[in-house]
């Protein structure tokens, strides 16, 4: 049971991490880092690390997040490359 | 350029990738960390500490010394986001809005400051009328995520959590707040000295706490030099509630304090 979760959460970290760099709109790739975040968040649950599980929803899913949009909200929303 | 830097990456990736084969397994129990290490702390911590939460009494007690720099660390994140970020020059356009009316003033460049009555409204340049069931749906929200982050620095040692998850999540109370009305309601609340002096006396309490262990005449952040003072009872789980606390209050301070430097430029006016 534990291990088939754990494919699923897996991939889908790995889709996220490789959309976040592909994608050319950086609101989206700050938004698909804060899934990235959640993904790795429920990982560490997993593994029983809920103390790092806790940190990682609220600093990298919740308020990094925040910062990256407010980034994204001052600067430009497109990438050059 | 792109093939180069494909090459680097995929080299970097396959080295760490290759430096995994020698890491000890997850959970391996024959580890040198799970042979004398984790087993001291397993065994020991409780009747040491009386502290449940066995990651806080690491974090707090045992290697206290390590997360008062990190909170040292966290005021230095928002010490440098201020002073790489804030800009000080005034602002030359102001727009004024008749609250009754809705007829907006544009005043440029005034040669003295403006006090507006209680009928105007210091509005920014692209402004939105709020919207009313953000407002109101963030309104009742925001005491109960603050009431949850107050509960998280308080049972650090009873469950997970502690001052840095709580001070995380009580910092984006206030980020909400702004978000969901605007930056300058919450700098009419929380004032710029304000967020200053709260993220350096988080740190301070931290440090107080080590000091004056010293001064009653134990090891720096020997909490249990307190107990003539605070009694037996739990004497050290009182010290890592006292030290959380002050992580709890730099961490707080330290995120709106980022929010606010990037969202507005440094100009701390206008901003979502």
């Amino acid at each position: 049971m534990y291990w088939s979760i754990n494919l699923v959460i897996l991939v889908f970290v790995i889709v996220c991490a490789l959309a976040a760099i592909y994608v050319k709109d950086l609101l989206a790739t700050a938004v698909l880092f804060g899934a990235y975040s959640f993904m790795m968040c429920l990982l560490w649950a997993i593994m029983g690390a809920v103390d790092v599980a806790f940190t990682e929803a609220s600093v990298g899913a919740g308020v990094s997040t925040v910062f990256f949009v407010a980034a994204v909200f001052r600067t430009s929303r497109r990438t050059k490359d | 350029m792109k093939l180069l830097s494909l090459i680097v990456v995929c080299l970097t990736g396959g080295l760490l990738l290759y430096g995994t084969a020698d890491l000890p397994d997850w959970g391996d129990p024959n580890t040198p960390a799970s042979l004398h290490l984790s087993k001291y702390y397993i065994e020991n911590a409780i009747r040491d500490t009386e502290v449940p939460n066995l990651v806080t009494a690491v974090l707090a007690d045992y290697r206290s010394i390590d997360t008062m720099l990190e909170t040292a660390v966290v005021f230095c994140a928002g010490l440098a986001c201020f002073m790489l970020l804030r800009d000080f020059t005034p602002k030359k356009d102001h727009y004024y809005r008749h609250v009754p009316s809705g007829v907006i003033l544009h005043v440029k460049n005034p040669d003295r400051q403006i006090i507006a009555g209680n009928e105007f409204e210091d509005m920014d340049k692209e402004w939105l009328p709020p919207d009313t069931i953000i407002k109101t749906v963030c309104r009742m929200l925001i005491p109960f995520i603050q009431i949850y982050a107050l509960y998280v620095v308080a049972h650090g040692d009873f469950s997970p959590g502690g001052g840095f998850q709580g001070g995380v999540i009580l910092g984006s109370s206030f980020i909400l707040l702004a978000i969901s009305y605007n930056l300058k309601y919450l700098l009419k609340r929380v004032s710029e000295k304000f967020l200053g002096i709260l993220s350096a006396a988080g740190v301070l309490v931290y440090m107080g706490i080590g000091l004056a262990a010293m001064v009653l005449g134990g090891n720096f952040l020997d909490y249990e030099k307190y107990a003539p003072i605070f009694g037996e009872h739990h004497i050290r789980a009182l010290g890592m509630l006292g030290v959380e606390i002050g992580v709890g209050m730099s961490v707080t301070a330290v995120m709106v304090i980022i929010y606010i430097n990037i969202v507005s430029e440094g100009k701390h006016d206008e901003g979502l």
